[in-house]
């Protein structure tokens, strides 16, 4: 595995300074899990999963593609659609998109296209947290809808990675209709049928985790993402007592049956593979 | 509850009442007097209502004398029989649902529900469901389409319920099911945003064929609230938020969110029952007769293509 990320990183304008822990020095970085210094190519190496604790850090959107698509196989969708401000949130919201756009060169906070994946041709979504904090709005409903359509089209496999906070505040209510205009495109999806495979990674939260990602046949989670539809801090307000830490982890909706698996890093584009080569007929055999 | 805008109405209201009163029991007439007061009263009254701020409407909207999803369906409909549980867990009580008659014709009618007072609010969670209030709503949406009956739902919540248990049931699940389930039903799906439109909560039964506001109602990404508090650190800042996230009836018609506005009475639903329940029997009427005609395919065409066009994009480069 190592070099992962080699091929694409010539591509990335910058290094993930969201997606990885506070480096400690140029060399070695901090886990978030459990604060033990890492080698930074060992980190790499290890696909940014800590040795000691098992901790998934956050990955951007590219290393994710790399992680998961066939190497050259990746097309990229709609690189050049960004988001407007509707609601007139001003100049601040605009700069902050700027900013987010040159430092994950995303146009927003979704990377989509089309790859093969262990040999399956596939519609991939990849969510960057670096973004906005992944949050969805209408570019990021809208690269979901096509994803979505084209995988129906196409009649291959839709895969979408998730990694998200929720709607977007500055788009209000447009934002949330993205909940709509995504689910319905993944029962429309369904009607084909073609299979539809989410993985959950840190965080999948409020409006994305209440919306497609919680509609697909089989729902994958990275060990230890805070999945959940309303916030910690929220509850704790609400019922006014501490909530248990495994609460709304991975772990917890597996235990809870929202979830088919955690799956950890290192095997996860093997179980995505194994899993879509079972749901992808070949035409002769459905025939 | 009186609202801060409406306190020099009722001012005005209460002299004319004690005029009345004055007028009545003690021989003097004062007929002149009260006339005048109540032209002033009505002039007010056109004044303070035509210049709402977005604040000034969440409060509207969140008014205790609000009619309410029960109001509706004995104000709106005939016949209703209430029914109850999801079939898993629970009935719900923050989620009112079941069988009646529109205009004579049999209909599933759902809706969120908030308590009257502090007993009910407690008993009805503050309208805000749990997943098996989801449930419930998605199993009666589904009975509908097996028999053919037109959907009718009513939006009146501050948002899903925000507990543990509610997350170990899967709330986002059941709002996630229910909106997927509401683009693929065959049978007209009417919703009346008659209140509060609270974020993944509100739309969990709010997919529609058309969606509906009243004038003075809200529907909003996230609370003015909660959307200050992380935004600013500062719940305080709501009001400034309330203006920002654009939850007023007038900015979602614009944005093309909603169907239509439905004009309220002056002074809001709350001030006269039977003619807001006159404006949504006629407003439903009309956009059931243009759907019930439609086959299923170009129905359901039609529900896809209007969320597909719901987004707001730039092209760079």
């Amino acid at each position: 595995m190592a070099g992962l990320f080699d091929n694409l990183r010539a591509r990335r304008p910058r290094v993930d300074k969201v997606a990885a822990p506070a480096a400690s020095s140029e060399h070695w970085v901090q886990c978030s899990g459990c604060g033990t210094a890492i080698y930074h190519p060992t980190f790499l190496e290890n696909l940014k999963v800590c040795e000691k604790c098992a901790h998934h850090h956050r990955m951007t959107a590219w290393e994710r593609l790399e992680l998961l698509a066939d190497p050259g196989t990746f097309q990229e969708w709609d690189a050049g659609l960004v988001s407007g401000d509707p609601l007139g949130f001003g100049q601040d919201y605009l700069d902050k998109l700027r900013s987010d756009r040159e430092r994950t060169g995303l146009s927003d906070g979704m990377l989509s296209g089309s790859c093969s994946l262990g040999g399956i041709p596939v519609a991939l979504g990849i969510m960057d947290f670096g973004f906005r904090g992944g949050s969805m709005g209408s570019v990021v409903g809208e690269k979901v809808v096509r994803v979505l359509e084209g995988a129906a089209e196409n009649r291959i496999p839709a895969v979408l990675v998730t990694c998200s906070g929720g709607a977007r505040m500055q788009e209000g209510m447009l934002s949330l209709m993205q909940m709509g205009r995504t689910c319905a495109a993944v029962r429309r999806l369904n009607q084909v049928p073609a299979p539809f495979l989410v993985i959950m990674t840190d965080p999948t939260t409020a409006g994305v985790a209440a919306s497609f990602a919680a509609l697909g046949d089989v729902i994958l989670a990275e060990p230890g993402a805070t999945i959940g539809f309303s916030g910690r801090r929220v509850i704790e307000q609400t019922i006014r007592q501490k909530l248990p830490p495994r609460f709304q982890s991975s772990e917890f909706y597996l235990e809870h049956g929202f979830l088919d698996r955690v799956v950890p890093r290192a095997t996860l584009k093997d179980t995505v593979s194994a899993i879509l080569g079972m749901l992808c007929v070949p035409a002769e055999v459905t025939r | 509850m009186i609202l801060e805008v409406e306190k020099p109405l009722l001012e005005l209201e209460r002299k004319i009442r004690e005029l009345q009163e004055v007028d009545r029991t003690a021989g003097v007439d004062l007929s002149a007097e009260i006339r005048l007061l109540e032209r002033k009263a009505r002039q007010l009254k056109q004044s303070i209502f035509q210049n709402l701020s977005a604040w000034d409407r969440v409060q509207l909207a969140r008014h205790v004398d609000r009619p309410g999803t029960s109001d509706y369906v004995t104000g709106v409909f005939t016949n209703f029989v209430e029914l109850h549980g999801d079939r898993f867990y629970a009935d719900d009580p923050a989620v009112v649902a079941g069988l009646a008659r529109f205009q004579g014709r049999p209909c599933v009618v759902l809706g969120h529900q908030k308590g009257k007072g502090t007993r009910e609010n407690l008993a009805r969670n503050f309208g805000m469901p749990n997943p098996e209030g989801f449930r419930k709503a998605g199993r009666l949406m589904r009975l509908a389409a097996r028999f053919g009956l037109p959907i009718f739902t009513f939006v009146d919540t501050p948002g899903a319920y925000p507990g543990i248990e509610a997350e170990e049931r899967g709330q986002f699940e059941a709002i996630a099911s229910n909106i997927a389930l509401m683009s693929e039903l065959p049978v007209p799906i009417l919703t009346v945003v008659i209140g509060e439109g609270g974020s993944g909560g509100a739309l969990g039964i709010a997919l529609a064929d058309r969606v509906l506001i009243l004038e003075n109602s809200v529907y909003s990404v996230i609370s003015p609230e909660g959307c200050a508090s992380i935004l600013w650190r500062d719940a305080a800042r709501a009001e400034e938020a309330a203006t920002a996230l654009g939850l007023t009836s007038e900015t979602l018609k614009r944005l093309g969110l909603v169907d239509e506005v439905l004009p309220e009475p002056l002074g809001g639903a709350h001030r006269d029952l039977e003619g807001t329940f006159r404006t949504v029997q006629d407003a439903l009427r009309r956009h059931l007769e243009t759907l019930q005609d439609m086959e299923e395919h170009a129905l359901l065409e039609a529900r896809y293509a209007k969320y597909r066009r719901m987004a707001v994009l730039g092209e760079a480069r």
